[in-house]
């Protein structure tokens, strides 16, 4: 499989780079402090490729820590860091369907 | 039931075990993903959206009450309490964490399951017909013959490496519950004029990016013949299957592109150096493996007890009676659909507390069996027709007896992107509102038989090319739109649907499928003919100008 630092990057403005927590799932984003966090509002917005390409870097170093790292696009309204897309609404906001109803 | 043997239990533990010991590399930094990876998928565990996914197989659609138990038990445990049944006789969680996976998976294997070869370029979990032993004029349980495939297959080191994932279905009705036409091979149980049991083998059906109905590639195999026959099918493929491209590694590629008869000959000159050798089926092995599967002791039962006559009078059972009950190979029983299609919920999903008062049920109903069918409903296959009043009163009790089997809220749809990595397009929340939309039954009933099918993306895992009505969700400049077929289907008469036109939005695709129906309900010949036929007789333009009309 290609590595995500091996395909080429293009990016159209704010992203992120986002993954899974390795030991649970749990979706992640990279933050400034080379650390992840499960809240969007921590990750480090990404304004051009090289940006990018750097901060994917070094999120795919983190082999233990996180799985399947990549960019994913964001918006940033009023300093709100917002998904840029359904796919990474849904990473960030859970599901949009009712489930049937299962006892606390 | 099948009661495994010691081999088997020896065989699932040690996978746990072996399992367990990867995880821990894994975690603890020894094993990089990129290595682990496909040690995970050979055990059922993938990536999803949110988390990891775990995959577990029920060989041939049958449990038992434990195992259901143990299902309910992982649900509640392990994830959020519930699981998804899906297209192929499996269940998935869609929660699982990593580190707690070898637990649930040795809880599993306490009862005899596991996830090994849901995922992988591997013989997938064989499936059958979910009424399989059950079904009034069946040639013999399927079951036997999926479960000789199923040790054949399981961990088989020539084919655990295939071009492509590879999954096998059986049936031995005239109505193919199965979809083996839609199968990279599709078994249909026959006896030839000696009164022989054999299977007439179908080939490189499958749906997917580029969709295929399955084609005769022999008429008749005798049943001793059966794994050597598929073996030459497996060699040839493993041989000329494609590698170098994903979208074109799948069988029905080799046998488009190489054509039928070149490709039976192919398979014909392999088999006929191996057939006398050791994959030669002995009776007694056959024999051995029958007797391996237990059936209830049926009592002489009558076909139309009091308590039947008493509680049809009630119209919302007599309702449920006519929808979700089948008839049984032997008199005074009933095979019993428990529709997994509630209103406004998710297709196929199962509370915990749901699974665990189905296996009570089974237990006290059923002979302690339950099936899964591909539909993505279950069923109780052993029900005697003096109990069915009480059944249906706990059956509806538990949200599990709603009367739309077959109509058109019993609406097959895969996770779609509220889960799925590889989604373009959500499934669920369409299903949901389809359902919103036909939710009175008098109006389901009314339209009649009709399939929805929705797949989030060309992967097809919802069947939507063979949908009487099939949906298929695709991105477009970043939103969802739908494609709409019409005229599908995935019996024994099975075909691709076809697209009526251009994809519509998220928000347009309920009232394109009520133009679908009003149009059917319109031209319809007759009550009675059904939307595939309608669609049949009069091919797709009307319905076409009627959703486009306006839009």
């Amino acid at each position: 499989m290609t590595s995500p630092l091996q395909q080429k990057i293009k990016i159209t403005g704010a992203s992120i780079v986002t993954a899974n927590r390795t030991g649970d799932g749990v979706v992640i984003y990279r933050t400034a402090d080379k650390s992840w966090s499960s809240r969007i509002a921590d990750a480090s917005v990404v304004h051009n490729a090289d940006e990018a390409r750097a901060l994917l870097s070094e999120a795919v170093a983190d082999d233990v820590g996180a799985i399947g790292a990549y960019i994913a696009p964001v918006e940033v309204i009023e300093g709100k860091i917002e998904p840029g897309n359904l796919r990474e609404h849904i990473r960030s906001e859970g599901l949009t369907i009712e489930l049937l109803p299962v006892p606390a | 039931m099948y009661a495994y043997d010691e081999i088997d239990r020896t065989l699932v533990n040690e996978r746990v075990s072996e399992f367990r010991d990867q995880v821990q590399r894994r975690l603890s930094g020894e094993l990089t993903e990129d290595e682990f990876k496909s040690l995970r998928l050979m055990n059922g565990v993938y990536l999803q959206l949110h988390a990891y996914m775990l995959r577990v197989a029920i060989p041939y659609g049958t449990l038992s009450s434990p195992q259901l138990r143990k299902l309910a038990h992982v649900a509640r445990r392990y994830d959020r309490g519930y699981g998804h049944f899906t297209t192929r006789q499996n269940i998935q969680y869609n929660w699982i964490k990593l580190s707690e996976l070898p637990d649930a998976l040795e809880d599993l294997a306490a009862v005899g399951i596991h996830g090994m070869q849901t995922s992988g370029n591997c013989i997938r979990n064989i499936t059958t017909d979910q009424w399989a032993g059950v079904a009034p004029g069946e040639i013999e349980d399927p079951r036997i013959w999926a479960e000789i495939l199923r040790q054949y297959s399981t961990l088989h080191p020539e084919f655990s490496f295939l071009p492509r994932k590879f999954k096998i279905a059986i049936t031995a009705s005239d109505h193919d519950r199965a979809a083996i036409k839609i199968h990279d091979i599709g078994l249909r149980i026959r006896k030839n004029e000696q009164g022989e049991t054999g299977f007439e083998v179908l080939v490189g059906g499958g749906l997917g990016r580029t969709p295929f109905i399955g084609k005769t590639i022999k008429q008749f195999v005798v049943h001793r013949d059966i794994l050597s026959y598929v073996e030459a099918i497996l060699r040839v493929y493993n041989q000329y299957g494609r590698r170098d491209n994903i979208y074109k590694a799948r069988i029905k590629i080799l046998v488009h592109e190489l054509g039928i008869e070149k490709f039976a000959q192919e398979v014909e000159d392999e088999w006929l150096q191996m057939r006398d050798g050791v994959l030669a089926l002995d009776d007694a092995v056959v024999e051995d493996i029958r007797s391996r599967f237990s059936y209830p002791a049926y009592q002489k039962l009558s076909d139309n007890p009091d308590e039947m006559k008493a509680a049809s009078a009630d119209p919302r059972f007599a309702m449920w009676l006519g929808n979700s009950v089948a008839p049984h190979r032997v008199t005074g029983y009933s095979i019993v659909t428990l529709s997994l299609k509630p209103v406004g919920m998710p297709p196929g999903d199962a509370t915990a507390e749901q699974m665990d008062a189905i296996a009570d049920l089974a237990d006290k109903y059923s002979s302690g069996e339950i099936r899964v069918g591909h539909e993505q409903n279950l069923a109780l296959p052993n029900v005697a027709k003096r109990d069915l009043p009480a059944l249906w009163r706990a059956l509806d009790k538990i949200g599990v007896a709603t009367p739309n089997v077959n109509l058109i809220t019993d609406i097959i749809a895969c996770p779609g992107l509220d889960y799925c990595s590889l989604a373009n397009a959500r499934s669920i929340p369409i299903a949901q509102e389809l359902t919103k939309r036909f939710a009175d039954p008098d109006l389901a009933n009314m339209i009649g038989k009709l399939h929805i099918n929705i797949s989030g993306c060309i992967n097809a895992c919802g069947h939507h090319h063979v949908g009487h009505i099939g949906i298929l969700g695709v991105e477009k400049n970043n939103e969802e739109f739908y494609q709409i077929t019409i005229g599908g289907r995935a019996d024994e008469q099975a075909e691709m649907g076809t697209l009526i036109g251009p994809a519509v939005p998220y928000a347009d695709v309920a009232d394109v499928v009520e133009d679908i129906v009003e149009a059917y309900l319109a031209l319809r010949a007759r009550p009675d003919e059904t939307f595939v036929e309608t669609v049949k007789r009069l091919g797709v333009t009307p319905f076409k100008e009627r959703v486009y009309a306006t839009r």
